[in-house]
């Protein structure tokens, strides 16, 4: 830790000094990367403006994905915009409408002779990221995607297989039956219900969520959820919540407390939170595939991504736009990428960096951790590439809310449903009409 | 011989407001204007295409059946709040105003809680009353209550009223404290020697005297709960579950900052900032006729 440190420090005097002796060209780095992972960010920076003296990245951290958002625009409006600046996945519809704000970065990094290639880019993460034209419009970074947790010292002591872990919903609900009877109050639970439950359902069975194919194709995309895969897929969770098997967690990652500290013995959350249960939970967990309804054909499919990828904003100066350049190639390069990826939890970005990790043995020490990898590395289809709407926050948050309406029996899950699709596609309109 | 002391000086009054006048202006007016002026807008987050619509985003507001909840909800909550508030540091003043000994230190420690965040009373009560693994909520399950607020409205509802009174107790212990203070004791011992119960001495004697107090703590929590209360939604429910606690303002937050729709965040303020100017006029008409000074 010591030594790391002082490398740490070292290297940023080693920075400073190339800075001194040869004006290099600074670039802006809003992140909203915090604590052990804001550590790694500026490890990579570093080593970044140590490996050259041309330009010098100067990260900042702006606060959670939301305030850096806000931040970004309130900067643009004022035309003090950064460099470059770090964009959670329900943001992605926003930036690539705002058109004229940002710099698509495959276009950038053709201008000035450095193209970056897309197609080193996991297929299901380039394309999230991707403009209709195929080009790559943000730089894919940190990208995570849900996965199934479970606890294996309950599965032990509910007489489960703690080394086959459900498969199915089908399974899941048996399962949490015998941890039911084995005195578990909760069996399964998820954070961030409207990500897993709607969008990776969605994905994982090959249901469009929205027309125009998830949004992809335009701003005229409607949401689709009143379609019997949605009604049946809620019925069996609105049973299961009856039976007591599955416990609504609450919005956002508010869930994840409840597997950490051992409520729950079943948990679908996003591949990012394997650091925090390695470090905080008091017993041994698993991490598989995420569940799915095996009567539904082709399923499982790919799961669809969320975390942040990495924007520039526009009219920026030409040695601005080549030092960005240079700073996403270094890391999107096998080593860093996949230094990145053992790191944090987040999905290898780069193929060759899944490659290099597995050939290293970190998954055979890690098991699971190529869990995420697995579930992206498919051809995906127009259904299952993820969503591009405008509003997604507030989209989510509609969902949130009729969600928490059907599981407290407020109202019947096609009336829910219902509820979701005409609020969202109420948004949507407004949406496009400020988009026009 | 002249003996009120007379400025003649033309420019000094004014002078010596300006401060505060620029002040209301820059932090006033000028925000207020901008979200009057957006509100007839509809623009991407960025800026880049500005369009007149003239009263869309309100016609848009009033056809959305939720916004209307939004309404219920928020009265509700500031009504609960304001009751709630004033009651119990009503009772608090009542009885610290009795304390002899170490008086001090009840008064320090209940001033306390006005020092702390919004944002973090909220992340406090929301952690205290976590289902299944809060402090508080383990414990009143065991007390055989169905504790739920991430599915039961009126457990929500509870939780949020709870925080948000908790902050602003202190606020208005002090102005109570103050107030019972300035009722001569001379009053009440005259009732007290006529006979008059401590009960009795209270709601004939001190509590009109305390109106005027009252009175005004009634408008500043009533605006406190509009206004300044979105942060403990945003840490303890957000808004949830369904739309039970999305209040006004907190859909304003979350139009604005998580949806970047400036529009319809402009609209629903300039509606908001009326129903706060009429709540006050209201006050100030009828409730203030009742008022002893």
């Amino acid at each position: 830790m010591q030594i790391k440190k002082s490398a740490m420090i070292l290297g940023s005097i080693f920075a400073l000094a190339s800075f001194s002796t040869q004006a290099a060209t600074e670039i802006t780095f809003w992140h909203s990367m915090e604590g052990p992972l804001g550590e790694r960010v500026n490890e990579i920076v570093d080593n970044f403006n140590q490996k050259q003296s041309d330009y010098k990245i100067k990260p900042t951290y702006k606060g959670a994905y939301g305030e850096s958002m806000n931040a970004g625009i309130a900067a643009f409006r004022a035309g003090q915009a950064p460099d470059i600046i770090q964009v959670f996945e329900v943001g992605t519809a926003t930036m690539m409408f705002s058109k004229g704000a940002i710099k698509p970065i495959q276009e950038m990094s053709e201008e000035v002779g450095n193209p970056i290639d897309p197609k080193k880019f996991v297929p299901g993460i380039a394309g999230y990221y991707s403009e209709p034209n195929g080009k790559l419009a943000s730089m894919p970074f940190n990208s995570s995607t849900p996965v199934f947790y479970y606890n294996k010292d309950m599965f032990e002591k509910a007489g489960l297989d703690p080394n086959t872990p459900p498969k199915t919903y089908a399974q899941i609900n048996e399962a949490a039956k015998k941890l039911k009877e084995a005195g578990i109050e909760c069996g399964y639970t998820t954070s961030w219900p409207s990500w897993v439950l709607v969008e990776n359902f969605a994905a994982l069975h090959n249901f469009p969520y929205a027309s125009k194919n998830n949004g992809f194709d335009g701003l005229d995309a409607r949401i689709q959820l009143t379609q019997d895969g949605f009604v049946k897929h809620f019925n069996y969770l609105n049973q299961m919540a009856k039976d007591g098997t599955f416990t609504y967690g609450g919005r956002g990652d508010a869930a994840n407390a409840l597997f950490s500290s051992g409520k729950c013995a079943m948990f679908t959350g996003s591949s990012g939170s394997r650091a925090s249960f390695t470090k905080n939970a008091q017993f041994k967990f698993g991490i598989s595939t995420l569940p799915y309804y095996e009567d539904v054909p082709g399923a499982p499919q790919n799961s669809v991504i969320g975390g942040a990828s990495l924007w520039v904003f526009n009219n920026k100066s030409p040695e601005v736009n080549k030092g960005i350049t240079e700073f996403f190639q270094y890391i999107a390069s096998p080593e860093v990428a996949a230094k990145w990826h053992q790191d944090t939890g987040y999905v290898p970005v780069v193929k060759e960096a899944y490659e290099l990790t597995k050939a290293s043995g970190f998954y055979d020490k890690n098991p699971g951790t190529d869990v995420p990898f697995i579930q992206l590395n498919v051809e995906t289809t127009d259904e299952s590439r993820g969503v591009r709407l405008g509003f997604l926050p507030q989209i989510r948050d509609i969902q949130d809310a009729e969600m928490e309406n059907i599981f407290a029996q407020k109202v019947s899950v096609e009336e829910g449903l219902e509820n979701m699709q005409k609020r969202a596609n109420e948004l949507l309109q407004r949406f496009e009409n400020s988009n026009k | 011989m002249e003996k009120r002391v007379v400025f003649n000086h033309k420019l000094l009054p004014y002078l010596l407001l300006a401060p505060q006048l620029l002040i209301t202006v820059i932090f006033f007016f000028l925000p207020a204007g901008q979200a009057i002026w957006q509100s007839f807008f509809i623009e991407s987050a960025f800026g880049g295409d500005q369009q007149f619509v003239g009263l869309d985003n309100y016609t848009a507001l009033f056809n959305n059946s939720y916004y209307f909840d939004s309404f219920k909800v928020t009265f509700a909550f500031s009504i609960a709040v304001a009751v709630t508030g004033l009651s119990v540091s009503l009772l608090l003043a009542v009885m610290a105003d009795r304390v002899i000994k170490g008086a001090m230190l009840y008064k320090t420690m209940l001033i306390w809680p006005y020092a702390v965040a919004p944002a973090v009373v909220g992340v406090l009560w929301a952690f205290l009353f976590s289902p299944a693994v809060g402090t508080l909520a383990v414990y009143l399950t065991q007390m055989g209550l169905d504790w739920n607020p991430r599915l039961d409205s009126t457990d929500a509802m509870a939780l949020v009223v709870m925080a948000a009174v908790w902050k602003q107790i202190s606020y208005n212990f002090l102005f109570f404290l103050a107030g019972l203070q300035s009722i001569p004791r001379s009053l009440i011992e005259a009732a007290a020697i006529d006979g008059a119960s401590p009960a009795r001495r209270f709601w004939t004697i001190v509590f009109p005297l305390l109106s005027p107090t009252t009175f005004f703590l009634l408008v500043i929590n009533m605006v406190y709960a509009f206004f300044e209360t979105f942060a403990i939604i945003d840490t303890t429910t957000q808004g949830g579950p369904g739309s039970s606690t999305n209040i006004l303002v907190y859909n304003v937050y979350k139009t604005a900052f998580k949806s970047f729709d400036y529009g319809s965040s402009g609209a629903q303020s300039v509606i908001l900032m009326f129903i706060v100017i009429l709540l006050t006029i209201i006050q100030f008409r009828y409730v203030d006729r009742k008022v002893q000074y």
